[in-house]
């Protein structure tokens, strides 16, 4: 079995596993806001608010922002694994890549941070 | 397992079937998507800081750019999705054969294409 130090779930299985289900749970997020901003017309600033002042709110929030993160790792990383590689850009790509990863990582993480700061701080 | 293995499948000198287009589509949505997360997370944060937040990006769409900017997100988040609720189905063994697969590619086209036609309406 092949370890790497930068995937996510430490198997390809349970990355391919954890792709799908935060696949579903973005998914339904997703279905979930466009239906409420499709059937709220002239939506306020209070409802809108008031919406995301609530705790299922806010945790349906953060789930989804949670699984973004996971997701986006995951994926990216396949994304990375697959063009920079040694074979494709020669001997340097192996510093390359790991460099992209940590910066991904970096963008991920900052993601779920300021994603907790804005639904905690309304 | 040697490290250096060659490579015989050259895909610069194949003609790609309407599967692989559907395939890389949605990688470079998939890419896409992860700079619209820090531009729809703008959008939350602006629109719940302030009334005038909310208001300016209500009136921020006023603005074809912006507009724009809004629907080709829509559109990488609606082929992406669609494209990954067929990879999810195939998952489950459904559609895996080569014309299924040809199939399930052509109506993830077409569907796509409906939402962000669709998407387009709500937003002018
Ligand atoms: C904003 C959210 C999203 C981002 C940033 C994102 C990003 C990505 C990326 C970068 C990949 C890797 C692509 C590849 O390896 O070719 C991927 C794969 C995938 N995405 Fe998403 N995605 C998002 C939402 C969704 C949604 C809503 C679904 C709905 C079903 C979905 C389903 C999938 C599936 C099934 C895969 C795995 C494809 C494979 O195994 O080859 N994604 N995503």
């Amino acid at each position: 079995m092949v370890n790497s130090v930068t995937n996510f779930g430490r198997s390809g299985l349970s990355d391919w596993l954890l792709q799908r289900v935060t696949a579903v749970v973005i998914a339904a997020y997703t279905l979930f806001m466009v239906v409420y901003l499709l059937t709220a017309d002239s939506l306020t600033y209070g409802q809108w608010v008031s919406l995301h002042q609530s705790l299922w709110m806010r945790l349906f929030s953060l789930f989804a922002v949670l699984s973004v993160a996971i997701h986006a790792w995951i994926g990216l990383w396949s994304v990375l694994t697959d063009y920079v590689t040694v074979r494709l850009l020669g001997p340097k790509a192996t510093l390359l890549r790991l460099l992209l990863e940590l910066g991904m990582i970096t963008v991920t993480l900052a993601y779920v941070i300021w994603a907790i700061d804005i639904l905690w701080g309304i | 397992m040697q490290k250096q293995r060659p490579v015989n499948l050259d895909i610069g000198t194949i003609k790609l079937p309407v599967t692989a287009y559907i395939s890389i589509l949605h990688r470079v949505s998939g890419v896409i998507l992860f700079l619209v997360v820090g531009f729809l997370l703008w959008l939350l944060d602006t629109s719940l800081s302030s009334p005038e937040g909310f208001a300016s990006v209500q009136s921020g769409f006023d603005s074809p750019l912006a507009r724009f900017v809004l629907w080709g997100s829509l559109a990488a988040l609606a082929y992406h999705s669609v494209a990954g609720i067929r990879h999810l189905i195939m998952d489950f063994g459904v559609g895996e054969s080569l014309e299924g697969g040809v199939l399930g590619a052509k109506l993830v086209a077409a569907t796509v294409v409906v939402l962000v036609l669709l998407a387009g309406a709500w937003l002018w």
